[in-house]
């Protein structure tokens, strides 16, 4: 009973806080709409309009119609003509575009005989995503109206597009940016929220109250898995309003796997909090984490690309198995129940986290 | 008597190479109110922590209220309250929300929380700035606050570190008020200090100086114990006669009040009022001397001095 009135009267006097502070308020807030908008409309891994020019030594029909065809394609947006293939270079050199394509003099000769290739596409490949989308362009079919097209060669594997048949990045962002902003905003919000007690030395009057650690904890976790949920909310209802990403699956389990994150991520909080001794390294602590937790948990790059290292690394980050059961239930429609090995992981993160905590929180200034 | 309700032995606590607290001796009655008298520095938080369970104890053992502060130092919380040094209420909640989180924490019964909240403004002459938060209040108002939320509880044990450090005499004095009330109710109260005025209400305190307790009793006993003289030179020219004593290498201390000199010499001396009445005469200065009873300031410098004597050769 007597732990039920300290847990609330921790809980009590941390909503009349919060209301209080402002910034962190607009944090709350501001950093899903902020990001939503940034990564939403900036990410994009289906690229278009790259800079490009050609210089196209036979200047026939057949060449004109060929540059046509490959701007059309709208991959490439075509800067300028130039004479020859070393200026083409010189702008590639320059960085002043990221595909030259060279039409050599006897660029219908090549195709009439169909021997050897026809142009030449030259590739910053510096980016590997620009190399990609150059590969393309290969496919842009070049022929005379009166040749017979050439037959298809060999046998072809199709390819069907499942859950996001537009190809659209936002698609899979925005699920993912639900486990990025829990990420960030959690962890950090109750690291800084156990440790400016330290710095304002409120700590010293509160560790010699009879408040035990637990109850300290739990009111101290409560109101930011109340702010974790608002988050989800603002996220998923404003990707499916702006980006028109739909939630296939139950609510109702997109709500239990992002319970279980955003309590996972408050435990990883409470245990920074013990280490850092000023809001600041609590801070830089919650960055340590949260950098590789976005570049490796298959939010930024396919899981399935990266060397067994990095995969070995990122199962253990919470985020990486939220990814998956976000983008499960919500781009797949998954049962939550097929995916009970992520939750599972969560879970015990969030024991092992809370109990390292716990067990080093000490009621002592020393 | 009562057994103590502080007691410590041998209570030591290091922080790496530095001995804040060196093998301090204890014993403090009940319902009485005791000094900590020190520069900073000198040891006096640090023992107030250990003495809460704060901090743990290097060596040497205290018990509080008969409770051991290392093993049941739970247990201990309900029965002691402390004042923290720097304001340790939360700023951004105002007067009546800090009082009512501390009531809470502390599980005060229902009925009694509201009820003692609204006694502690009314002591504590809080009730007007009861809406306000505890940041913007004056360092007198923020003392009053933090002595009330200290007190919430009915803590048996006061520990109190310079309460007084950021508020102006007269708020100092109605303080110092509220103590001996408290003391007279049955608390009882340790409170350190670096203010003479301060030390000498104690009913006793003890003199610590770099983490070794170098003198303790009351105020008075603290004078007649000393194995100094004090004498007094009310001079026309103190300056002069101060330089002038100061040849004078017999002499351990010199202070200067205004127009008075006082002049602190070993005990052991046997004429040390015509020696200092003849060195003046000799340098043809006019003064009046006479010895008088040592005051706290004499006997603090007079067991610090000792004892940078013993401890640089």
């Amino acid at each position: 009973m007597n732990a039920l009135i300290r847990i609330f009267a921790v809980l009590h006097k941390e909503f009349l806080q919060l209301s209080r502070d402002r910034l962190t308020f607009g944090m709350i807030v501001g950093i899903p709409l902020i990001q939503l908008m940034m990564f939403g409309y900036a990410i994009n891994t289906d690229v278009r309009n790259l800079t490009a020019a050609y210089a196209d030594e036979t200047d026939s029909h057949l060449s004109r119609q060929f540059i046509a065809d490959l701007t059309a394609s709208q991959v490439i947006s075509m800067q300028q003509r130039v004479n020859n293939a070393d200026e083409l270079m010189a702008l590639l050199d320059a960085g002043q575009i990221s595909i030259g394509v060279y039409v050599p003099n006897d660029f219908d000769r090549r195709v009439q005989q169909q021997d050897r290739s026809v142009a030449q596409l030259l590739v910053d490949g510096s980016d590997t995503i620009i190399l990609g989308v150059a590969q393309q362009l290969t496919s842009v079919p070049v022929h005379f109206d009166s040749q017979v097209p050439p037959a298809r060669q060999g046998a072809k594997i199709e390819v069907r597009n499942f859950y996001n048949p537009e190809r659209r990045s936002a698609v899979n962002i925005v699920p993912g940016l639900v486990g990025v902003i829990l990420t960030m905003t959690m962890v950090l919000f109750t690291a800084v929220a156990i440790v400016r007690e330290k710095e304002r030395g409120n700590m010293e009057l509160l560790i010699n109250t009879p408040v035990r650690t637990i109850e300290l904890m739990l009111g101290k976790i409560i109101p930011y898995i109340l702010i974790g949920l608002i988050q989800l909310v603002i996220i998923l209802s404003l990707g499916w309003y702006f980006f028109e990403v739909p939630i296939r699956g139950s609510g109702l389990h997109v709500l239990f796997a992002a319970l279980m994150f955003i309590a996972t991520n408050l435990s990883l909080g409470l245990l920074i909090s013990t280490t850092a001794g000023t809001q600041f390294q609590a801070m830089q602590l919650t960055f340590f984490f949260f950098l590789p937790s976005i570049l490796l948990s298959g939010f930024m790059f396919p899981f399935d690309g990266m060397p067994q290292l990095a995969q070995n690394i990122a199962e253990i980050l919470p985020l990486t198995h939220f990814n998956r059961l976000i983008r499960g239930i919500v781009l797949r429609g998954a049962d939550i129940s097929t995916l009970w090995l992520e939750l599972a992981a969560l879970g015990a993160f969030m024991v092992v986290a809370l109990t390292l905590a716990v067990a080093r929180f000490r009621k002592r200034l020393d | 008597m009562n057994a103590p309700a502080i007691s410590a032995h041998g209570l030591t606590r290091k922080f790496g190479s530095l001995v804040a607290v060196n093998n301090v001796d204890l014993e403090i009655p009940a319902g009485k109110i005791y000094g900590f008298l020190g520069p900073n520095g000198s040891g006096k938080s640090t023992t107030i922590r250990m003495l809460c369970g704060l901090l743990l104890p290097s060596a040497g053992t205290a018990t509080v209220m008969g409770m051991d502060t290392r093993q049941e130092s739970e247990a201990l919380k309900q029965q002691i309250g402390y004042m923290t040094q720097r304001f340790s209420l939360y700023e951004d909640l105002t007067v009546k929300e800090n009082l009512r989180f501390i009531s809470e924490v502390y599980a005060v019964s229902r009925a009694q929380r509201k009820a003692r909240v609204e006694e502690l403004l009314t002591q504590y002459n809080l009730r007007e700035k009861e809406r306000q938060r505890a940041g913007t209040l004056s360092g007198g108002q923020k003392q009053r606050l933090a002595l009330a939320a200290a007190t919430l509880h009915r803590p048996k044990i006061l520990l109190l570190d310079e309460p007084t450090s950021a508020v102006d005499p007269q708020n100092r004095r109605d303080f110092w008020e509220t103590l001996f009330e408290l003391a007279e109710q049955g608390t009882t109260i340790l409170v350190s200090t670096h203010y003479m005025d301060e030390a000498a209400r104690c009913h006793s305190l003890a003199i610590l100086d770099r983490g070794v307790k170098v003198a303790d009793g009351s105020p008075r006993s603290l004078g007649e114990n000393i194995d100094m003289r004090v004498i007094e030179v009310e001079a026309s020219d103190p300056n002069r006669a101060r330089l002038s004593l100061a040849q004078e290498t017999k002499i351990t201390s010199i202070t200067q009040l205004g127009v008075r000199l006082r002049v602190l010499l070993p005990k052991t001396l046997p004429d040390a009022l015509q020696m200092v009445q003849h060195n003046l005469q000799s340098a043809a200065i006019n003064a009046e001397v006479r010895e008088v009873f040592p005051d706290l300031e004499d006997i603090f410098v007079a067991v610090t001095q000792r004892r940078r004597a013993e401890v640089t050769p």
